[in-house]
């Protein structure tokens, strides 16, 4: 059922290490090919035609882009363990339309953190702030966004958490002030072996955003 | 025709977004009812600004007073609560493929189209990005007759509601879409002529009125 997986990616992209808690979760074994997004690989932009961008997901030689549907397909493919959506058609696209926010909103208002000063950056903040509290809102009383269980949701937000300590240090403020809540979950999540190996050391994410800046000629 | 129990949308007539919704009720052969927001602009309904809290916006979907918001989302919660006919393909694969396709529709198309009606000149490059699209979904289609294969089905959704702007974007970009991208034009047809679509849309002439209503409004004409 395995057959061969393949994971184009760069270590501290969130989007990417999504896909990787998914397989984890899963127990699959797969290959992981660090990208140079400077000088993308031939496989890259043949597997990613359209967007050329990681994660690319390759199953028995056809590619799967988009890290949420990635993340839907290895929940379908591997259907008989560690289910990540479930059943119930009406959680199901609650935790899809959570997880599309996620996407709308968390990385554009992260990056403006890091990205730019003065009010664009404060408001920026105001705004994630508000962003984070609504999806701590939908943790309730229990201790995933799944329920009882680590779900689609979870693995969608978590990787973002390794970048909090950036967007905290640009932002002068702090995450687990403001989303006690939200931080506690991250931490809950951060003890599952999936997740502990599939995000990245968040001093080495500040050290790659700093270089980054220096790179794009950021002040 | 099967009639379900409180099924709602919240709707805005000239809307693709809300009209995706209805296609896919009408493919499942479900009765709903269609509530108009009749001032999406000055002031939106209580139920609308409750269901939909976060963004405020059509389409909403009410299944038994329980809403669901974002079309696709919809979309999908409409073929997995409903299994006949099936909107997406069996394998896990094509039904992969077909979210990419659904999801880069969402990411490209209608704001190329705004680019073009929303310029006060020409603009040839958002003219050249649109068709460029356009070919990129052409490719995507292939030989098939739906972007689903054989059968319409859950891309074709996602993508027919928006041509209804494309003559609105013909006229501004003084272009047609037939001449640039014919394999385009003749699958837009093919889901013109089935009637889930058909009762679903709007006449483009209609939306064409819109827009330019909508760019005096704006002080762009």
């Amino acid at each position: 059922m395995e057959g061969e997986v393949v994971l184009l990616d760069f270590w501290p992209s969130m989007f990417g290490m999504r896909t990787r808690i998914a397989l984890a979760e899963k127990q699959i074994k797969y290959e992981y090919r660090e990208e140079d997004l400077r000088n993308k690989s031939a496989l890259l932009l043949q597997m990613n035609p359209v967007h050329k961008k990681i994660p690319v997901l390759i199953h028995n030689g056809k590619p799967i882009c988009e890290s949420l549907i990635q993340v839907q397909y290895i929940d379908e493919v591997w259907n008989d363990r560690a289910p990540l959506l479930p059943p119930n058609p009406y959680q199901r696209a609650t935790a899809r339309f959570w997880a599309d926010f996620v996407d709308k909103k968390i990385y554009d208002l992260g990056g403006k953190l890091w990205r730019t000063k003065g009010e664009e950056q404060e408001a920026a903040k105001k705004e994630l702030i508000e962003c984070l509290k609504l999806l701590e809102g939908q943790l309730g009383d229990n201790p995933y966004f799944g329920g009882k269980d680590f779900g689609f949701l979870d693995v969608a937000l978590v990787p973002f958490y390794c970048w909090f300590y950036t967007y905290e240090k640009f932002g002068r403020f702090s995450i687990e002030a403001e989303c006690p809540k939200l931080i506690a979950w991250a931490k809950r999540c951060m003890q599952k072996e999936s997740v502990a190996k599939s995000l990245a050391d968040q001093e080495k994410i500040y050290d790659f955003v700093l270089h980054l800046k220096k790179a794009l000629g950021i002040e | 025709m099967s009639k379900a129990a409180g099924l709602l949308i919240l709707d805005y007539w000239v809307s693709p977004f809300c009209q995706r919704v209805k296609i896919a009720l009408n493919e499942k052969g479900l009765q709903y009812e269609d509530r108009h927001e009749n001032d999406l602009f000055g002031g939106k309904s209580e139920l609308l600004l409750n269901s939909n809290p976060v963004y405020q916006k059509v389409p909403v979907f009410l299944h038994d007073g329980k809403p669901v918001c974002e079309s696709t989302i919809i979309v999908s919660y409409i073929d997995e609560t409903w299994s006949s006919p099936p909107l997406l393909p069996p394998c896990s694969y094509g039904r992969a493929q077909a979210r990419f396709w659904a999801d880069y529709i969402d990411k490209k198309v209608f704001d190329a189209t705004g680019n073009i009606w929303r310029s006060k000149e020409v603009n040839v490059e958002a003219k050249n990005e649109f068709i460029g699209i356009l070919k990129q979904l052409e490719e995507a289609l292939g030989d098939k007759d739906y972007f689903n294969g054989a059968t319409f089905g859950f891309v074709d959704i996602i993508a027919i509601p928006l041509t209804c702007w494309f003559l609105a974007v013909e006229r501004i970009g003084g272009f047609t879409v037939a001449e640039e991208c014919p394999k385009f034009s003749s699958w837009t047809k093919r889901c013109l002529q089935r009637e889930s679509v058909a009762k679903a849309l709007p006449d483009p002439e209609k939306v064409y009125e819109f827009v330019l209503m909508f760019r005096k409004m704006q002080g762009i004409d």
